[in-house]
């Protein structure tokens, strides 16, 4: 059984469970006609009900999945799960139809129905259903209520609302001003352009993926590995301090991990060319000013040259360069986990003199 | 041919109170049409009754489908409506004071008996949280958002924000340990706002010769605070966003994204 809860533990640092989350969904998205069998949705969900119901036997683990407001969490990883697999089926069912020279699906029941009843019978269903859930919920799970407020005990960890914890998990890679305000202005940003940068016609009004592939899988990427998969692991796996626990994990208070990440300029500076630090802080992190506005400014123009050639000429520049512009910022934090993780890079730019920091 | 005799069905008790109840009055005065099941009365029961008529009259079939919407736009309409009827109860019980907002939650959990509004308040709004998401996922997946839908979708987007804005607000309402400090950790970003934050890059550029423009006292997190602090302020300003502001704005986008929905051509499919 130990050994079974540490290999969970193990699965569930930040590094693996990202590579291993990353991994699962290019292997969904490649091969998809594996993923959307019947037999893998269920196969997947039936797993998440022994996965959590025989979890529950652990205390840890009952401490940090029973919390109340953690509770919609469990549900989110179901229902995503579910219809992540969902949409992909319907996709490739309606992409086998167009190669065989069929109808899509949604076409072939394209004629009209009455409101009253077909519609309306559907809704109240669903209606009855969803309040039957709530009230059964309601009843079961009682909601939280603490100690009253204090402003003078900071519990550790203080965590934000659960739907916002994936950017607080941002932070261990990003200073505030760019994973508490830059980048999620960015991602509303980001979803308003999609209907404007997204000029290819195909693929409205029904499910398909080979029509969509690139817009699909960038979608995805960022909605289920990126901002869902950070919300179960700063909810789930972040504990005091903001370290990693593992799910079976004791949340010590007294856990301690090294903190060795380095600026990029020290690394520049004094490892590489060893000749000590800049006094100017211009000077001084002129190198990463640089790579950034490579980085933002300059790659863009590298792709519409080079690999994504065919995107600029059928997008033309203003759409190409705002899609590359957001496109990068959105891959701006798994580059930056790489950095961490691999050179322990703490910094691409600092200057904390002016609260800037990359 | 000549021995087939129509007879009349004998009509039962409840049958024949039934039909004198649909021609009273006060029956007539309500409903104007009879029960739906001629065509003709389907497409009066949906253009006579304000509820359904933010239907169409008829729909495409695959556009009712669960498969396609996943009712997940209805569902996140549903509980927005079930959301302000609980709130509007609780609202009956809570002061937004530091004097008594907590109290005011314990006295709703301990006095009231077999009460589940509180739960159905948190829950629901929890769940909303999903269904929008899910119901944007689905809306992305069926490529919802491109023409002519454009417009639909960023309302969309707007009310996603107000949605998080909406729990954002709510969470601090009980003011007890979780609360505050959830909204701390939240709002402690707007501090590093650039230019606007008082520990945001560039905000130092702001000054007047020695003035600072920007500090603690009139930053972003200030204005979004009411205070330096999680405080009274703070409470006032959350509960009434919460409970008015918020409530206001998503009602008349969702006014506009459901007329939209249908000016657009109702639910979208394959052309
Ligand atoms: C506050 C929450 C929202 C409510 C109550 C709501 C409600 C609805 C409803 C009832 C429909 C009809 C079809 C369906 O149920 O799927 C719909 C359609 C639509 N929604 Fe929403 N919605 C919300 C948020 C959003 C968001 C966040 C987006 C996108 C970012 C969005 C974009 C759209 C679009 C583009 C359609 C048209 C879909 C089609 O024609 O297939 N909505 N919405």
């Amino acid at each position: 059984m130990d050994a079974i809860k540490e290999f969970f533990n193990f699965f569930a640092d930040p590094r693996v469970f990202f590579l291993l989350t990353t991994g699962a969904f290019v292997f969904a998205v490649w091969r998809r006609d594996l993923f959307v069998k019947p037999s893998v949705g269920y196969g997947l969900q039936i797993f998440l009900v022994l996965f959590f119901g025989l979890g529950l036997l652990d205390e840890n683990f009952r401490l940090i999945i029973g919390k109340p407001d953690n509770v919609p969490i469990v549900g989110l990883i179901f229902l995503l799960l579910f219809f992540t697999w969902y949409s992909m089926r319907q996709a490739v069912l309606n992409d086998q139809r167009i190669a065989n020279a069929e109808p899509v699906a949604e076409k072939v029941e394209e004629d009209r129905v009455w409101v009253w009843p077909d519609l309306v019978y559907i809704e109240l269903i669903c209606l009855v259903l969803c309040s039957v859930v709530l009230i059964v919920w309601s009843i079961v799970l009682k909601a939280p209520l603490e100690q009253p407020a204090n402003a003078a005990a900071t519990p550790n960890p203080s965590k934000a609302p659960w739907y916002f914890l994936g950017l607080q998990e941002m932070l261990v890679y990003f200073d505030p001003w760019l994973a508490g305000v830059v980048l999620p202005s960015l991602i509303i940003v980001g979803l308003m352009a999609i209907p404007y940068i997204d000029t290819n016609p195909k693929g409205n009004g029904y499910y398909t993926f080979k029509e969509r592939k690139a817009e699909i899988t960038i979608f995805l990427f960022g909605f289920v590995v990126l901002w869902s998969s950070l919300i179960v692991l700063g909810t789930f796996l972040r504990g005091p301090n903001w370290n990693f626990f593992g799910p079976f994990e004791y949340w010590d208070i007294h856990k301690l991990e090294a903190l060795t990440n380095v600026n990029l300029s020290e690394y520049i500076w004094l490892r590489g060319l060893g000749v000590g630090m800049p006094s100017h802080w211009l000077f001084r992190e002129l190198p990463g000013i640089l790579l950034v506005s490579f980085y933002v400014f300059g790659l863009p123009v590298v792709f519409a040259r080079t690999v994504f050639k065919r995107y600029y000429e059928k997008l033309g520049p203003a759409r190409f360069y705002v899609t590359a512009f957001l496109f990068l910022s959105m891959l701006s934090l798994p580059v930056k986990m790489l950095a961490r993780w691999l050179f322990n890079l703490k910094y691409v730019v600092a200057i904390g003199e002016l609260f800037f920091n990359i | 041919m000549a021995d087939t005799k129509t007879v009349a069905p004998k009509e039962g008790a409840l049958e024949r109170s039934w039909n004198w109840l649909t021609e009273t009055q006060i029956w007539k005065s309500v409903f104007r049409h009879n029960a739906p099941i001629t065509d003709r009365n389907r497409v009066l029961v949906v253009l006579s009754n304000v509820f359904l008529h933010l239907h169409p009259v008829r729909i495409r079939k695959s556009g009712v489908r669960l498969r396609y919407t996943w009712c997940m736009g209805g569902l996140s309409f549903f509980l927005f409506l079930t959301l302000t009827f609980t709130g509007v109860l609780l609202m009956f019980y809570y002061r937004p004071t530091l004097e008594y907002a907590y109290t005011d939650i314990v006295g709703l959990r301990e006095h009231v008996p077999l009460g589940i509004m509180r739960e159905m308040h948190r829950w629901g709004a929890h769940a909303m949280v999903i269904t929008v998401w899910l119901h944007m996922f689905r809306v992305f997946m069926t490529g919802s958002y491109k023409p002519p839908r454009e417009f639909n979708w960023n309302v969309g987007v707007i009310m996603l924000v107000l949605t998080l804005l909406l729990s954002f607000t709510g969470y601090l309402l009980p003011w007890d340990q979780l609360a505050i400090w959830a909204i701390t950790v939240g709002s402690n970003m707007a501090r590093a706002t650039p230019f606007l934050g008082y520990e945001g890059p560039g905000a130092s550029l702001l000054a007047l010769g020695d003035v600072q423009l920007i500090h603690a006292a009139d930053d972003a997190r200030f204005a979004l605070l009411g205070g330096t602090f999680v405080g009274e302020g703070a409470l006032l300003r959350f509960y009434v966003l919460h409970c008015v502001g918020l409530p206001l704005a998503i009602a008349v986008l969702m006014a506009v994204h459901f007329w939209r929905v249908r000016k657009d051509g109702g639910i979208s499919g394959p052309l």
